[in-house]
C-alpha cells in the first residue's frame, strides 16, 4: 500500500483515523482508568477494614471522600474501563480486521468519538478535584440527591459528573453507529451472516442495545442537568416533579448495559476457547439467537432495580418473571460453551487460562443474580453486599477476566511480539485467588444485613462484630494482594511490546482474518483484500492434514 | 439458612429465609454441575500428543440435546423459583393483614423520626409519642407503618426483618411487620442520602405490651 | 481548507462496499435517527406519564399560542417539500438546482425559529416561564431540543447545498433531506402534545 509517507507523531498516533490506532487508544485509556478506578477501590476497602486509620497513598477518609470514591469507582468501571475496552477499544481495533477491510466505514467519525471519550475522561477526572469534591451520590445518581447540591453538598462534581457521563454517551453512540453500519456493509465478499465470528457479532448486538436502551436516560440527564444547573423541578416531588422517574429511565438503560458489556466479552471467549481446544464452536447458531433474545428480554427487566422503590407490588411480579427468564439463554449460552470444549485437545496457554476462568467466575455472577431477581429475597438482599458481590462476580470477569483474555490472545497481533508465558501464569493465578478472596466474604457479609455506600460500621451493633470485620479485612487484603499482582502484568505487558519474542502471522494457527494480517497490520491492514469462503471455526475438520482451516482459504 | 447470620424476629422473615433456602438448594445444584462438567472437561480433554480433537458441530438434533435437556430442565426450576417468589412476595409485601396498631416513619437527612401511637393506640391524638433514632414496638402485633422522606430518598431497612422499603419525598408508602422475637435490632438507611448515610443508624427494640406501656408511661411523665 | 483537506483524506475501501445493498451513509442515517426516536421518546414517554397525573397541564397549555404553533406546523411541512424537490434535483443531477431547494429548505427553519423566538419572548414576558409550572419546564425542553435540531439541521443543510451547488456529494442531498423530514416528524408529535391537547 502507498501510505508509507511520513507522518508526524501527532498525525500518525494522537489524530489518526485507523481504527488500530483508534482502538489502541481507547484500551490505553481505559487501562489507565482501570489503574485509577482499582486505586478508588483500595483507598475505600481500606477505610472499610481500617475505619478512621489514614490509608497510605491517601490520608484519612471522611465520608464526604467515601461517597466520591465508591460513586466514581463505579461509574469509572463501567463508563470508563468496561465499555472502552471491550466494545470502543476491541471492537475498533478487530471490527474491520475480522470481517476483512481495512478500516471502518466512517474514520473520521471514529476519530470523533474518541477525541468525545477523551474530553469525557479528562472531565470525569477534573470532577474528582473541583471545589466540594466528586459527586458522591452513587453511580446511579438518584434525584433528588443527584439534583441539588443543597441535597449532596458539590456543587461542581455533580454537574461535571453527569456531563462527563453524557459525553461519554454521545462518543459511544457515535461508535455503535459506525460498528453496525460497518459489519452490516463492509464485509469481505463471501462472509455472509453465519461466516461472522461471533465476537463481531456481540459487538453489533451491544451496540444495538446500546443505542435503543440509552435514549431515554439522554434525555433524563438532560432534565437532571436542568435541574442542577437552571433550578427546574423535572424530580423535585416539592414541586410535582416525581424522582422515581429517574429510576426509571436509568435502569431502563442501566439493566440492558450489563448486557452492553457482557456479550463482547462473551465473544471473546468464544473466539478464546475454540482456538485453544481445536474445536468448533459447539452450536453457533443457537449461541448467536440465545444472545439475541438476551438483548430483547434486557429491555423488559430493568424495574427489578426497584421492588423497595414504592413501585406498585403487582409490577414486581411481572419483573421477578422476565427476569427470572432472562437467565434462560444466558444459561444456555454457558452450556454451549462448556459443550464446545467436549472431545476437544485443550492448551492452557495464558488466554485460555482467563477464557476458561470467565466460564467458572461468571457462573458464581450468574446463579446469585437468582437470588435478587426473585422478589421476595430482594427485599432482604438489596442495595446489600450480596448485591455488591453478585455484580462483581459478573462485572470483574466481563471487564477484567474477558479483558486480559483479550489482551493476551490479541497481543501478538497487535504489537507482533509475544507475552511471557511464565509472567502471564502467575499474574493470572494472582488475579484469580485474591478475585474470590475479595468478594466470597462479600456475600457472606450482604447475607448478615450489612448494605452498601456506608463509610463506617461502627454505629451498627449487629455488623461490628469481629468475626464480621476479620471478613471486610479478608477482603481488603485479598485486594491489595490482587493488585500489587498487576504490576506483574504491567511489567510483562511493556517488557513485551519491545523485548518480547517476535510474532509471526498467526501463532495461535487460528481461522479468523485477523490472523491473515501481518503483525502488526499495517495501515489498510491487508496487503489484498481477502475472500471469505467457510465460518470461522472449522477447527479440526475430518480429512485435513491441518487441524485448522482458515477463512480465507479457497477450497 | 439466613438465621445463622441474622436473628429472624418477623414473620416476613421466616417467609423470606424459606425462599432464600429454597433458590440456594436449586441454583446451588445448577453451579456445582456446571462447574463439575467444566473442570471434568477441561482435565479430560487436556492435549494430548497424537491426539486430534473432534469435529463436532453441535447443530445436529442428537448432539444438540446436551444443550437443549439441560435447558429444558432450566426453565422447569425457573417456574418453580418464579412461582416460590411470587408467593412469598404477595404474602410479605402485596397482602396488607389487618393492624393492630400504625406507626408513623419519617426520614430525614440524616436521622429517622418515629412516631408511636401511643397507649390509646392510634396515631394524631394527644397520646403520641416522637422519638428519634428510636423505635419500640409490641411483639406479635401487627404494625402498619406509614414512611415517608422529608428530603431524599432514603430506605428504611431492618435487616433482622428482613423488611426494606425506600422513603421517598412526596409520597406515603404504607407497609407492615409483625414482629415475633424479643430483642434490639439494627435500623440502617439502604439508599445513599449524602454525606451522613452512614451516620443515621436507629434501634429498634421489641418488647412486649407491659414494657411499652412502662415507656410510654415513663415518657408522659418526663415530658407532662 | 477543509475541501483540499477532504479531497486529501483517503476514502477506505470500507467506505464503499455495500454488502447490504443500501448505501452505508442511508444506513448510517437510519441508526441516527433510530437514537434519536429513542430520546425523544424517552422525553415525550415522561411528559405524557406526568400529564395523565396533571390533569392541571390542560389549562397551562390553554396559555401557548397554537396560532404560531400551526403555521410553524405549516413552515416545516413546506420546507420538508423543498427538500424533497432538492433531492429529486439531484436525483437529476441537476446540483445547482438542488442547492436552491435546499437553500429554501433553510429559509423555511429560519422563519420557523423567528416564530418560535417570537412565541417564547411573548410566554415568557406573560410569565409563563420555565419555573412557573413543569408543564412549562416540559414544554421549554421538548420545543428547545426540537429547535437545537433545526438548528444543526439547518447548518448542515447549508454546507450540503454549498457542496452540491459545485456538483460535489450529491447523495448527500438525500440524506439531509431525510434528517430534516425526521425533525418535521418530531413537530407532528410535539405540536398536538404541547398544544393542542387542552
Amino acid at each position: 500500500m502507498a501510505h508509507a509517507q511520513q507522518q508526524s507523531f501527532w498525525s500518525r498516533y494522537v489524530f489518526s483515523t485507523d481504527h488500530k490506532i483508534i482502538g489502541l487508544q481507547y484500551l490505553f485509556t481505559g487501562m489507565f482508568m482501570g489503574l485509577v478506578g482499582s486505586f478508588l477501590a483500595y483507598v475505600f476497602r481500606m477505610q472499610l477494614a481500617f475505619p478512621g486509620e489514614p490509608v497510605p497513598l491517601f490520608g484519612v477518609v471522611t465520608p464526604l471522600h467515601y461517597n466520591a470514591l465508591v460513586t466514581n469507582h463505579g461509574a469509572i468501571m463501567i463508563f470508563w474501563v468496561a465499555m472502552p475496552i471491550l466494545i470502543a477499544g476491541l471492537g475498533n481495533y478487530l471490527i474491520p480486521l475480522m470481517i476483512g477491510c481495512d478500516d471502518m466505514v466512517f474514520p473520521r467519525l471514529n476519530r470523533l468519538s474518541y477525541q468525545i471519550f477523551f474530553l469525557s475522561t479528562v472531565v470525569i477526572l477534573v470532577s474528582l478535584f473541583v471545589p466540594g469534591g466528586g459527586f458522591g451520590g452513587a453511580w446511579t445518581a438518584y434525584p433528588p440527591l443527584s439534583a441539588s447540591a443543597q441535597y449532596n453538598h458539590t456543587p461542581w462534581g455533580a454537574p461535571l459528573w453527569l456531563i462527563a457521563v453524557a459525553l461519554e454517551f454521545v462518543a459511544f453512540l457515535l461508535g455503535g453507529i459506525n460498528f453496525v453500519t460497518t459489519v452490516m456493509n463492509a464485509r469481505a465478499p463471501g462472509m455472509g451472516p453465519m461466516q461472522i465470528p461471533i465476537f463481531v457479532w456481540m459487538v453489533v448486538i451491544a451496540s444495538i442495545v446500546f443505542m435503543a436502551s440509552v435514549g431515554p436516560l439522554v434525555a433524563g440527564a438532560i432534565m437532571l442537568l436542568f435541574d442542577q444547573l437552571l433550578g427546574t423541578h423535572f424530580y423535585d416531588p416539592k414541586a410535582g416533579g416525581d424522582p422515581i422517574l429517574w429510576q426509571h429511565l436509568f435502569w431502563f438503560f442501566g439493566h440492558p448495559e450489563v448486557y452492553v458489556v457482557l456479550l463482547p466479552a462473551l465473544g471473546i471467549v468464544a473466539e478464546v476457547i475454540t482456538v485453544f481446544s481445536r474445536k468448533k464452536l459447539f452450536a453457533y447458531k443457537t449461541i448467536l439467537y440465545t444472545a439475541f433474545a438476551t438483548g430483547i428480554i434486557s429491555f423488559f427487566v430493568w424495574a427489578h432495580h426497584q421492588f423497595v422503590a414504592g413501585i406498585d407490588p403487582r409490577m414486581a411480579h411481572l419483573f421477578t418473571i422476565t427476569t427470572l427468564i432472562i437467565s434462560v439463554p444466558i444459561a444456555e449460552m454457558t452450556f454451549a460453551f462448556i459443550a464446545t470444549l467436549y472431545g476437544g485437545s485443550i492448551e492452557l496457554r495464558t488466554p485460555m487460562l482467563w477464557a476458561l476462568a470467565f466460564i467458572a467466575e461468571f457462573l458464581v455472577g450468574g446463579v446469585t443474580g437468582i437470588f435478587l431477581g426473585a422478589n421476595a429475597t430482594d427485599i432482604y438482599l438489596h442495595d446489600s453486599y450480596f448485591v455488591v458481590a453478585h455484580f462483581h462476580y459478573t462485572f470483574f470477569p466481563i471487564a477484567i477476566i474477558a479483558g486480559f483474555a483479550a489482551l493476551t490472545y490479541w497481543f501478538p497481533k497487535m504489537f507482533g511480539r509475544h507475552m511471557n508465558e511464565t509472567l502471564g501464569k502467575i499474574h493470572f493465578w494472582g488475579t484469580i485467588i485474591p478475585f474470590n478472596f475479595i468478594f466470597l466474604p462479600l456475600f457472606v457479609l450482604g447475607a448478615a444485613g450489612e448494605h452498601r455506600r456506608i463509610y463506617s460500621y461502627e454505629h451498627f451493633s449487629q455488623l461490628f462484630t469481629p468475626g464480621l470485620q476479620n471478613l471486610r479485612v479478608l477482603a481488603t487484603v485479598a485486594l491489595v494482594v490482587m493488585l500489587l499482582f498487576q504490576f506483574v502484568f504491567l511489567y510483562n505487558f511493556i517488557r513485551s511490546l519491545f523485548a518480547g519474542e517476535k510474532a509471526e502471522e498467526n501463532p495461535w494457527k487460528a481461522n479468523t482474518l485477523e490472523w491473515l494480517a501481518p503483525s502488526p497490520p499495517p495501515h489498510g491492514n491487508f496487503a489484498e483484500m481477502p475472500t471469505v469462503y467457510r465460518g470461522p471455526y472449522e477447527y479440526s475438520v475430518p480429512g485435513r492434514p491441518l487441524d485448522y482451516w482458515p477463512q480465507h482459504l479457497p477450497n | 439458612m439466613l438465621s445463622w447470620l441474622v436473628p429472624q424476629a418477623s414473620t416476613s422473615a421466616r417467609d423470606i429465609d424459606w425462599l432464600f433456602t429454597l433458590i440456594l438448594v436449586t441454583v446451588g445444584f445448577w453451579f456445582v454441575v456446571a462447574q463439575a462438567a467444566l473442570f471434568t472437561l477441561i482435565f479430560r480433554f487436556r492435549r494430548r500428543p497424537d491426539v486430534a480433537a473432534a469435529y463436532i458441530s453441535g447443530e445436529r438434533k442428537e448432539e444438540k440435546r446436551w444443550i437443549s435437556r439441560p435447558h429444558a430442565l432450566v426453565i422447569v426450576c425457573d417456574i418453580v423459583l418464579i412461582a416460590g417468589a411470587l408467593l412469598t412476595w404477595k404474602a410479605v409485601k402485596q397482602d396488607l393483614p389487618p393492624a393492630d396498631e400504625r406507626v408513623r416513619i419519617i426520614a430525614q437527612q440524616w436521622a429517622w423520626v418515629f412516631v408511636h401511637p401511643g397507649p390509646d393506640g392510634k396515631l394524631d391524638t394527644d397520646d403520641d409519642v416522637r422519638t428519634v433514632n428510636d423505635l419500640r414496638v409490641k411483639i406479635d402485633t401487627t404494625y402498619h407503618f406509614e414512611l415517608t422522606s422529608r428530603d431524599v430518598v432514603h430506605s428504611f431497612s431492618v435487616p433482622a426483618f428482613r423488611l426494606k422499603q425506600d422513603a421517598v419525598p412526596g409520597r406515603i408508602v404504607t407497609g407492615w411487620f409483625r414482629p415475633t422475637r424479643l430483642g434490639t435490632y439494627d435500623i440502617q438507611c439502604a439508599e445513599i442520602c449524602g454525606i451522613g448515610h452512614a451516620l443515621m443508624p436507629a434501634r429498634l427494640t421489641v418488647e412486649t405490651p407491659a414494657e411499652q406501656a412502662a415507656w410510654y408511661a415513663s415518657r408522659s411523665a418526663q415530658g407532662g | 481548507m477543509s475541501a483540499s483537506h477532504a479531497s486529501e483524506f483517503p476514502v477506505p475501501l470500507a467506505s464503499r462496499r455495500s454488502a447490504t445493498g443500501i448505501p452505508t451513509g442511508r444506513l448510517a442515517l437510519w441508526w441516527v435517527l433510530a437514537s434519536e426516536i429513542v430520546i425523544f421518546g424517552g422525553l415525550l414517554a415522561s411528559y405524557i406519564m406526568f400529564r395523565l397525573h396533571h390533569p392541571h397541564w390542560a389549562d397551562e397549555a390553554s396559555h401557548t399560542n397554537i396560532w404560531a404553533g400551526g403555521f410553524n406546523t405549516f413552515v416545516l411541512l413546506t420546507s420538508s417539500l423543498f427538500a424533497v424537490l432538492g433531492h429529486q434535483a439531484a436525483e437529476q443531477g441537476d446540483g445547482a438546482k438542488a442547492a436552491r431547494f435546499l437553500r429554501l429548505t433553510v429559509v423555511g427553519g429560519l422563519v420557523f425559529l423567528g416564530v418560535k423566538a417570537v412565541e417564547w419572548r411573548g410566554e415568557i414576558s406573560h410569565g409563563f416561564t420555565i419555573y412557573r409550572d413543569l408543564f412549562w419546564t416540559f414544554y421549554y425542553t421538548a420545543t428547545g431540543l426540537h429547535g437545537l435540531h433545526v438548528l444543526v439541521g439547518m447548518i448542515v443543510l447549508w454546507l450540503v447545498a454549498g457542496d452540491a451547488a459545485r456538483g460535489r456529494n450529491l447523495h448527500r442531498v438525500e440524506l439531509i433531506g431525510i434528517y430534516w423530514h425526521f425533525v418535521d416528524a418530531v413537530w407532528i408529535f410535539l405540536f398536538p402534545l404541547f398544544y393542542i391537547a387542552r
